[in-house]
């Protein structure tokens, strides 16, 4: 299978006033095109580090990252900002839709940075905004809206430059049981439709039911890679 | 490619127009210094033609061709009416023998005490002359028309003509017509007519009789308050200034610069109101660059606090592809916006105060006292400049908000 991320030998430190933080220390990751990853690990294990690495938010102190086969550990924040622009969506626990924005144009919003003609932008946000089934809260702001329907908004924004990842950070985190099925049942429905998902979660039950492969962070290492074949799961590394 | 920037640039326009609105209150708030400096500045500008003229055309005799002789005076009154050394028709004989002084005419005005209605107020008298010509001169120089009756003329005795005001109920409580008569310092005169509203307030304000009437009512001797002069070429006006003022200096044995008269040109009356109109330019255009400056100020304070409290947004905004340019686009847009409406606005509150102003002075003082010029590439670059500065102020918040890193912004 064809590698759309790989983390290698990854180290990132933070620097804490005079002390240095050792917040992931040379770690392997792997994504492959079409699956379904969860990051694992308790709080302080390193796994918001990993995804802001594996997003393409962050850059590694030491250590390569590779996205689709190219190397971006050294390239400039606005390339970088191109690249995830079109390649990875991001969905957040805490929605982070732009609050004087409507549903609508919070999911035009991606498509205008990568330079979309405004029809295109409406025709696709509206498409999108429909497979949310939030067609009727179109013209709606954040504020005017329940946090499922908002994470909807936001899963709809990921969507939108039809990225090959979409990298989900804790996304039922601020929602009930009942709507996070829901979120959790379209991720699945990506994934299904050929999505590569990403999944940043400390709660091991969401992971084990939904993901393939689960790296399981602490400390900033990774304590062990499990993966699911034939609907069990084998510790691989 | 061209084309998609500047569709890029509409949208980012509208993304910063609703982050605007979105705020409401406190964006009309920061761009309140703009409001005011810019209102200045084109208000000022637009009444200063305006205002030039109004002033301008309360110099008595100031049409290009006059000179105006009145002595040193030692207070404030009427023209030559606190005067030490009085000018008398020695003097005037001195003028008129000047090559160039083509009419020299004696004026006097003085102020007297008016009954009617068992009321009494204090009113400015001037004379009208003897002699017809200089009677037609003094007529043409106050530009005066009746607007009811008739002129007087150098043989009437016992009349009066009075200035548009008089036509105002306020002062006397009863309405003045045509043959009213009006007891001034004990003596009766009737009314024959009322003159049209002029330029100068004075005038407006003034009762012209006879000169043989208003010496004997008020006692005047060989005395005048001052000499209007007519001079034959316009080219002659300073040589003839000059010429009158050594005659008179040497007749009266002064030295230089300490004469107790003066002779006025009109160049000098120009450049004294001149000189007057650009202190208040200046202060005005003073108090606008401060406005402008704090406006400024207002709209940098207000963009990083709009940094800071949007951080996480800019955090999600990288995230979903925006780069250092993009936010920096957005947010100096949204600056400039906040400058471009306070300067439009600022522009309309201007206008309409300059409007108002010349309404206000026309309703009160006289007809088009205050002619209102507006100049369109005034309004422009008024609008542009608030524009600039803007956009200058909001540089280094946008700055600020472009290098933020997303992983540091996301956290909020």
């Amino acid at each position: 299978m064809t590698e759309i991320i790989n983390l290698k030998k990854v180290t990132k430190y933070y620097r804490m006033g005079d002390n240095i933080v050792k917040a992931l220390d040379g770690i392997d990751i792997k994504v492959s095109l079409g699956d379904f990853v969860a990051i694992m690990g308790p709080s302080g294990s390193g796994k918001s580090t990993g995804m802001n690495l594996v997003g393409s938010l962050d850059l590694p102190t030491k250590g390569n990252i590779f996205l689709d086969g190219k190397d971006i550990s050294h390239l400039h924040e606005s390339d970088l900002a191109q690249i995830r622009g079109k390649k990875i969506g991001f969905i957040f626990q805490s929605f982070n839709l732009i609050p004087n924005l409507t549903a609508k144009e919070n999911i035009m919003l991606p498509m205008l940075f990568q330079g979309i003609d405004k029809e295109d932008r409406e025709a696709k946000a509206e498409e999108l905004l429909k497979m949310v089934e939030l067609e009727d809260r179109m013209d709606h702001f954040p504020n005017q809206l329940s946090g499922g329907q908002q994470q909807r908004v936001a899963i709809a924004r990921a969507l939108a430059n039809d990225p090959e990842v979409i990298l989900a950070d804790e996304p039922t985190g601020n929602l009930d049981t009942k709507t996070g099925e829901k979120v959790m049942h379209f991720l699945e429905k990506f994934h299904k439709e050929g999505k590569t998902i990403i999944m940043v979660t400390h709660d091991p039950d969401k992971a084990l039911k939904h993901a393939k492969k689960i790296y399981w962070l602490k400390d900033g290492k990774i304590e062990k890679v499990t993966k699911k074949i034939k609907n069990k799961w084998k510790v691989v590394r | 490619m061209e084309s998609g920037k500047i569709k890029m640039i509409r949208d980012y326009v509208s993304l910063a127009f609703e982050n605007l609105k979105h705020r409401g209150l406190r964006s009309w708030l920061t761009m309140l210094g703009i409001f005011i400096g810019i209102a200045a500045v084109v208000a000022l500008i637009s009444l200063g033609q305006g205002l030039q003229q109004a002033v301008l055309g309360q110099f008595d005799a100031l049409s290009a061709d006059r000179l105006i002789i009145r002595n040193a005076e030692t207070g404030f009154g009427p023209p030559g009416s606190t005067a030490v050394t009085k000018l008398t028709s020695h003097d005037l004989d001195i003028i008129k023998r000047v090559s160039g002084v083509e009419i020299a005419v004696p004026r006097l005005i003085r102020m007297g005490k008016v009954d009617y209605n068992k009321v009494a107020s204090f009113k400015y008298i001037g004379d009208l002359p003897d002699d017809k010509e200089e009677a037609a001169m003094v007529y043409s120089t106050m530009n005066a028309k009746p607007i009811e009756g008739r002129l007087l003329t150098p043989d009437d005795r016992g009349k009066i003509v009075l200035g548009n005001d008089f036509l105002n109920q306020k002062d006397f409580g009863k309405k003045i017509t045509i043959g009213t008569k009006l007891n001034i310092n004990g003596k009766d005169f009737e009314v024959v007519g009322i003159l049209g509203k002029l330029n100068n307030i004075i005038f407006n304000s003034v009762i012209i009789m006879p000169r043989k009437d208003m010496k004997e009512l008020l006692n005047i001797g060989d005395e005048m308050d001052t000499i209007a002069v007519k001079v034959s070429s316009t080219n002659l006006m300073e040589s003839t200034a000059k010429d009158i003022e050594d005659r008179l200096r040497k007749d009266r044995n002064e030295q230089i610069g300490e004469e107790d008269f003066t002779v006025q040109t009109p160049q000098q009356a120009l450049s004294a109101v001149n000189t007057i109109l650009n202190i208040v330019n200046l202060i005005v255009i003073g108090i606008a660059a401060i406005s402008l400056v704090v406006g400024g100020i207002g709209i940098m304070n207000t963009m990083y606090t709009s940094v800071l409290e949007r951080k996480k947004e800019i955090g999600v905004m990288k995230a979903v592809g925006a780069k250092n340019s993009d936010i920096l686009t957005i947010f100096l847009i949204e600056s400039g916006l906040l400058g471009l409406t306070g300067g439009i606005i600022g522009a309309i509150i201007g206008l309409s105060l300059s409007f108002l102003v010349s309404f206000a002075a026309a309703s009160y003082l006289g007809v088009d006292l205050l002619k209102i010029s507006v100049s369109y590439p005034l309004l422009i670059s008024a609008i542009l400049f608030s524009l600039v500065i803007g956009a200058i102020s909001g540089l280094f918040p946008a700055r600020q908000a472009a290098q933020l890193r997303p992983t540091e912004a996301l956290r909020g």
